[in-house]
């Protein structure tokens, strides 16, 4: 919405006129054409959704660590709470206080232990060692579409853009890697690829449009991912309740066949294990997007555009076609998220619902991984924990698992809130002009030179 | 019409002083409306006849219902449709603007001619029809109003959503508890207003960036909301979730106009409440002082420093105050149209109304407008798949989000933000 601003809106219509003239003349903003040799000289400030891109990458990973703390801390009260023998300990707290305390310490102790036994190791099956490892699998399982849909968020957050939508490109992926799956029967091997290949494709076009109409027209990304998102969901569900469309042959419910034996992402721990091909697809695609953001040419476009577009535009950088290659790449790692829950999760056949929420976890995963390949990996599987746990939290302890969306909700706004952190924890505010290796900024200058 | 599109568009450089512009974006949308309609209701005409019904069997006054042949009306339609349409081209050729009026009139014969398409062969309650779309557009009226406040004082506001669901739970809650519907009310905008107290003091004070906290706080509401719900809601629902009701009230005299009667003025007290909302925002917003100073702060806020506006403080006032109207919006839920609250249960409506914001152009009229079009399509949707129609309920569901798209791409008129929108103001 900021962005149809003067300033960026201009720029934006010399460019539609004059496709081909894409050189700094025709790249220059409208407003300063009294004084066009000047404009090089003095870029412009970044646009304050770029200046947001550089606190995020470049806030320190104590500042993360402390915002999960105090979300669990804000979980614990909230389970504490609403935890009924609390309630009724309250009545004579000041008689007998430490009923009461001990209610709450039995309340959140035994919430997060049954969040521990769930998410990472079951010590109440220590005696058998596959059974006790299990949760620790499932984390990685529901870790696995978190990261992938994580890494395409953290990539176009990188270049400045807000991808809200995950929901959108996760269906249509899921979608289109789903029909393949359960509809088109093809050779073993040879079928999972094109399945995963369609899946992709489909997210990268969902993603596509979206830098499409941010380069073209301007239009902010936001309010276009939301909006493709619901028209996603609508869709989805159109094509799930149609015969000859996805919907399973002499069914009435809004659900496809399940996918075809030689579509699924194989096991890779063994049957007993949920975890999947899809895993090991993640891996490879954090290294990927580590490559690319870190070593490759594309990558430091899309950093630059990222820490500001008016100077990358005036160092002969394409911004709009950025934008676009951006989108796609984006599309399609969240696609793989959807490409994971129709061949891997949801084997038994997709539904509108598939998406999970992962859209949105998506979001917060990339920002408490800072927008880094590798933060995103190893944040997606803390919130795999979490969802992994949320589970067995509700089945021994009674608590429902929307506390997970709560303890997600206060990580980020802590995170995205730095200056709150600091004043809760009383730390110093630190020294922009200290750094512990050389400053990034210098060593891009250089590669520039 | 590709020639036509790429002609130049100022009239000649010879003549300064009156730089004629030439859309076609007017006839061209136009002729994309008459293909379509000459495809649907004629090429895919259907037979029967669609009767209007235009009274309710309550009214006093009964009118006779109308009688519509599908396929005739198509025909008729069709071309008065395209006849309006070479009107078009002949004065945009001249750059001359296309009056409201003709736009207005495509519109309703467009849309006559769809509903007629749409239920051959059945009869259709277009009292019922519309006061329902009334019915369903009054959440996202308010919802739509809020986010016209918040945006145009420079607040970006995406937490319409949560501002409704967080209101419509906390009215539930309080209104049971009181037995109360005002009390719920009242309880439903100190909800909205806390959201965005949140909202406020993170993007005012601590310039976390709107957009995130906004996507954010949706997330916390509904985790939070739902999990009330499962805790305290659930299990005891008679104490905690059983809210006394508005019910609708019959505005005597009023209520008996023929055809406006039965829609406008048979609606619960919160429809009511929307209507003075509306015509006090857009007064509040273009006639007094603090209208003036909210827009100021919201377009350039540096100016309205210098001349002595306080720019945080107006900005955060107002995000509350923002926040109050669309958490009055979200007890419409619970306390009118449902009766109890359920997880989840805005169903995106604050993503419509953030829809209705930027295609109506953060004006509070053009936004009520939009947000009465996007229930219209809501109701219309519900009533055709009653009626059984050829057009899937979810492609009239998508209508709002394609309609926006289309809006913010700039391919239905031209949207721009309040200029320092989603921008904090920040002084060294």
């Amino acid at each position: 919405m900021s962005d149809t601003n003067d300033n960026k809106a201009t720029p934006d219509k010399p460019d539609q006129l004059s496709a081909a003239g894409t050189g700094p003349e025709a790249a220059a903003p409208a407003t300063v054409t009294e004084a066009p040799a000047a404009a090089p000289a003095e870029t412009q400030e970044a646009p304050r959704q770029n200046q947001i891109v550089k606190e995020i990458v470049g806030g320190s990973a104590m500042i993360s660590l402390l915002a999960v703390v105090l979300a669990l801390v804000f979980g614990g009260i909230l389970i504490a709470l609403t935890d009924p023998v609390v309630q009724q300990t309250a009545t004579y707290f000041f008689a007998r206080p430490g009923d009461m305390i001990g209610a709450i310490a039995d309340a959140v102790g035994g919430a997060y232990a049954a969040l521990f036994r769930g998410s990472v190791f079951n010590y109440l099956r220590a005696d058998d060692f596959a059974a006790a490892i299990r949760p620790l699998t499932a984390t990685l399982a529901n870790a696995t579409p978190l990261i992938a849909a994580g890494l395409g968020v953290a990539l176009a957050f990188r270049v400045g853009l807000f991808n809200i939508g995950g929901r959108g490109q996760i269906l249509i992926a899921a979608a289109a890697a789903g029909y393949v799956g359960a509809y088109v029967p093809l050779p073993p091997v040879i079928h999972l690829i094109v399945a995963l290949v369609v899946g992709l494709i489909g997210g990268a076009i969902w993603g596509g449009i979206v830098g499409l109409l941010k380069a073209r027209t301007g239009a902010h990304e936001v309010i276009v991912t939301i909006m493709l998102n619901y028209i996603a969901f609508y869709l989805i569900s159109f094509l799930l309740r149609t015969p000859g469309a996805l919907q399973a042959p002499g069914q009435s419910n809004p659900r496809s066949a399940p996918m075809l034996e030689t579509a699924q992402f194989p096991k890779i721990a063994g049957d007993a294990y949920d975890l999947n091909l899809g895993f090991i697809l993640v891996i490879v695609a954090t290294i990927y997007v580590w490559y690319l953001l870190n070593r490759s040419a594309m990558g430091f476009q899309f950093r630059a555009v990222g820490e500001n577009p008016h100077a990358a535009r005036v160092a002969g950088i394409n911004v709009k076609a950025t934008y676009v290659k951006v989108m796609v790449i984006a599309g399609a790692l969240v696609g793989l998220a959807g490409v994971q829950q129709a061949l891997g999760n949801f084997t038994g056949g997709i539904a509108a619902g598939l998406d999970a929420g992962i859209g949105f976890d998506a979001i917060t995963v990339a920002l408490l991984g800072r927008s880094k390949p590798v933060g995103v990996f190893f944040a997606g599987i803390l919130f795999g924990a979490l969802k992994a746990g949320a589970v067995t939290m509700q089945a021994a302890e009674g608590i429902p698992v929307d506390i997970v969306l709560v303890v997600q909700s206060f990580i980020v706004l802590f995170i995205a809130a730095p200056p709150l952190v600091r004043s809760i924890f009383r730390l110093p505010t630190p020294d922009p002009n200290f750094h512990w290796r050389k400053p990034k900024l210098d060593r891009k200058a250089e590669v520039a030179k | 019409m590709i020639d036509v599109k790429t002609t130049p568009v100022p009239a000649g450089g010879s003549a300064p002083a009156t730089i004629a512009v030439r859309s076609w974006k007017a006839p061209i949308g136009f002729s994309a409306f008459v293909v379509i309609a000459a495809v649907l209701f004629i090429g895919l005409g259907r037979d029967g006849v669609t009767n209007f019904r235009l009274s309710t069997n309550s009214d006093l006054i009964q009118l006779p219902e109308i009688p519509l042949p599908a396929l005739a009306t198509g025909i008729v339609a069709t071309a008065a449709m395209a006849t309006i349409t070479v009107y078009a081209f002949l004065r945009a050729r001249e750059a001359k603007k296309i009056p409201l009026w003709v736009t207005t009139l495509f519109a309703v014969i467009f849309l006559t001619a769809f509903l007629t398409w749409a239920a051959a062969g059945a009869t259709l309650p277009m009292i019922g029809l519309l006061a329902g779309a009334l019915t369903v557009s009054t959440p996202l009226i308010f919802g739509s109003l809020g986010g016209v406040i918040s945006e145009r004082v420079g607040v970006v506001n995406i937490a319409i959503e949560g501002q409704l669901l967080s209101g419509a739970f906390v009215a539930a809650l309080v209104a049971s508890i009181t037995g109360n519907p005002f009390a719920g009310l009242a309880g439903a905008m100190l909800a909205g207003a806390l959201v965005s107290t949140i909202l406020a003091s993170f993007s005012i004070k601590y310039f976390v960036d709107q957009i995130i906290v906004g996507v954010v706080l949706n997330v916390l509401v509904i985790g939070l909301t739902s999990f009330l719900f499962s805790t305290l809601m659930s299990g005891n629902s008679a104490a905690f979730n059983a809210p006394a009701r508005f019910e609708r009230i019959a505005i005597p005299l009023l209520s008996e106009i023929p055809i406006l009667g039965p829609i406008l003025f048979r609606q619960s007290i919160i429809v009511y409440l929307m209507y003075i909302a509306v015509v006090a925002v857009w007064f509040a917003l273009f006639k007094t002082r603090w209208g003036l100073r909210l827009r100021a702060v919201g377009e350039h806020p540096t100016a309205a420093d210098t001349v002595g506006i306080k720019v945080r403080a107006t900005r955060f006032w107002n995000v509350l105050l923002a926040g109050a109207i669309v958490g009055g919006g979200g007890a419409f839920f619970s306390l009118a149209a449902v009766g109890s609250f359920q997880k989840e249960m805005t169903n995106g409506a604050g993503f419509i109304a953030l829809a209705a914001v930027i295609f109506g152009r953060w004006d509070p009229i053009r936004a009520t407008l939009a947000a009465l079009l996007f229930g219209f399509a809501t109701n219309l949707q519900s009533t055709l798949s009653i009626v059984g129609s050829p057009v899937p309920s979810e492609f009239m569901l998508m209508l709002p989000y394609i309609v926006t798209i289309f809006a913010v791409a700039g391919l239905v008129g031209y949207s721009r933000p309040p200029a320092a929108t989603g921008k904090p103001y920040i002084t060294s």
